[in-house]
């Protein structure tokens, strides 16, 4: 899922400084599961900006509104009516969610409650970490379901590097070493062999290097 | 149920400025220690509206923001003692979350020291009065909300 983690207070409270009357828009998908951008949490930064306004004297009238998922456009219909009433929107969804809503409303100011960081999954309550870069051609087969692209943090495909240990990664003592867990796991599925297998360099044009991507599923248009 | 409960404490008249405190009550400690209080007939300070809790844990963030916002100057939140709770660590999940309420308190400038978290057992009645008295004193010596005057500025501009 994507994860994302929310704005201060203050930079919330700067972004909407010129408006009256704002619309929170919370998201219901990934952003409630990642404890971000959810109702609840979208509640608690209506109530932190509101008492925030009031300090500086100017009030803002806040009206909270949830979407089921913000990224698509069945679900956003339901804005039209509060969007119309609100001076700005402000999106507790991802960065999609975000655009999504501000081509939906061309007239209306757009802002981000929420800083989006990346697709991961929970490793326990309230710790999210980092799995997927959505580089556009999945070498997992490769490397036993561990992606030395996300999670090597020199993306090396060809083994690990001379700095770390069978606990850490040179770079972060907090981090296990990619390439040990690849070890460990095509070991324990007995396929070791697989890495006797030079990888040539990754071709990183269907990743986001290759400029923003487009899926189009000709068998599902209609 | 909360909600309506500080809906009422909330809005209760003040005649001249006495701070306005809230304590959220967890029924299994400090719900009963203040009942314990009261049939010992121990006095504390009359600015305190209980607000009685199935536990801390069950409290929310918002029910404590919408305390601030509605103009209350003060919020206890009482729990059991760590590694007492009876849902086992809805106390300690309700430190998290006051915790993090201080930080927001203190970001948008109306104070972390508003808003305190207190631990005790049922039979702690004094305790109970104490952390009540400090509680009142330290809003006393901060002031009323200031949240409050800006309240009154808005509604003295409307006709």
């Amino acid at each position: 899922m994507i994860v994302a983690s929310p704005k201060s207070v203050t930079e919330l409270k700067n972004l909407v400084a010129p408006h009256g009357k704002v619309l929170f828009v919370a998201c219901g998908t990934c952003v409630t599961v990642c404890l971000a951008g959810g109702e609840r949490e979208a509640g608690i930064a209506a109530y932190a900006v509101r008492m925030a306004r009031k300090m500086e004297g100017k009030p803002l009238e806040i009206v909270r509104i949830l979407l089921e998922r913000q990224c698509e456009n069945e679900f956003i219909k339901d804005l039209a009516e509060p969007a119309a009433k609100a001076d700005a929107i402000v999106s507790f969804g991802c960065g999609a969610g975000v655009q999504a809503i501000a081509e939906r409303f061309p007239g209306k100011p757009v802002y981000p409650a929420l800083n989006t960081q990346f697709l991961g999954i929970l490793e326990e309550q309230a710790v999210w970490t980092e799995k997927c870069l959505g580089c556009g051609d999945c070498m997992l087969a490769q490397f036993g379901g561990i992606c030395p692209v996300t999670r090597c943090a020199k993306r090396l495909l060809n083994g690990p590097c001379g700095g770390s240990t069978a606990e850490h990664c040179e770079v972060d003592d907090g981090r296990p070493c990619a390439w040990q867990l690849i070890f460990d796991r095509l070991k324990s599925v007995d396929q070791l062999d697989r890495l006797d297998a030079i990888v040539p360099p990754k071709d990183w044009s269907p990743s986001w290097h290759g400029s923003p991507r487009k899926v189009v599923r000709e068998e599902h248009r209609v | 149920m909360i909600a309506s409960e500080l809906e009422t404490a909330a809005t209760a008249p003040a005649q001249r400025w006495e701070p306005h405190i809230i304590a959220f009550c967890c029924n299994f400690c400090a719900y009963a220690a203040a009942d314990l209080a009261g049939s010992k007939r121990m006095q504390y300070p009359v600015n305190v509206r209980i607000i009685h809790a199935p536990c801390t844990g069950k409290i929310e963030m918002e029910h404590i923001l919408d305390a601030f916002e509605k103009g209350i100057d003060g919020v206890l939140v009482a729990g059991c003692l760590e590694g007492g709770c009876h849902f086992l660590e809805g106390n300690l999940r309700a430190r998290k979350r006051t915790s993090r309420i201080r930080e927001i308190l203190d970001e948008i400038g109306v104070g972390a020291e508003r808003l305190k978290m207190v631990n005790l057992s049922t039979a702690e009645a004094p305790t109970f009065v104490k952390r009540v008295q400090e509680i009142v004193e330290t809003v006393r010596a901060l002031g009323p909300n200031p949240l409050k005057s800006s309240m009154q500025k808005e509604s003295a501009g409307k006709p």
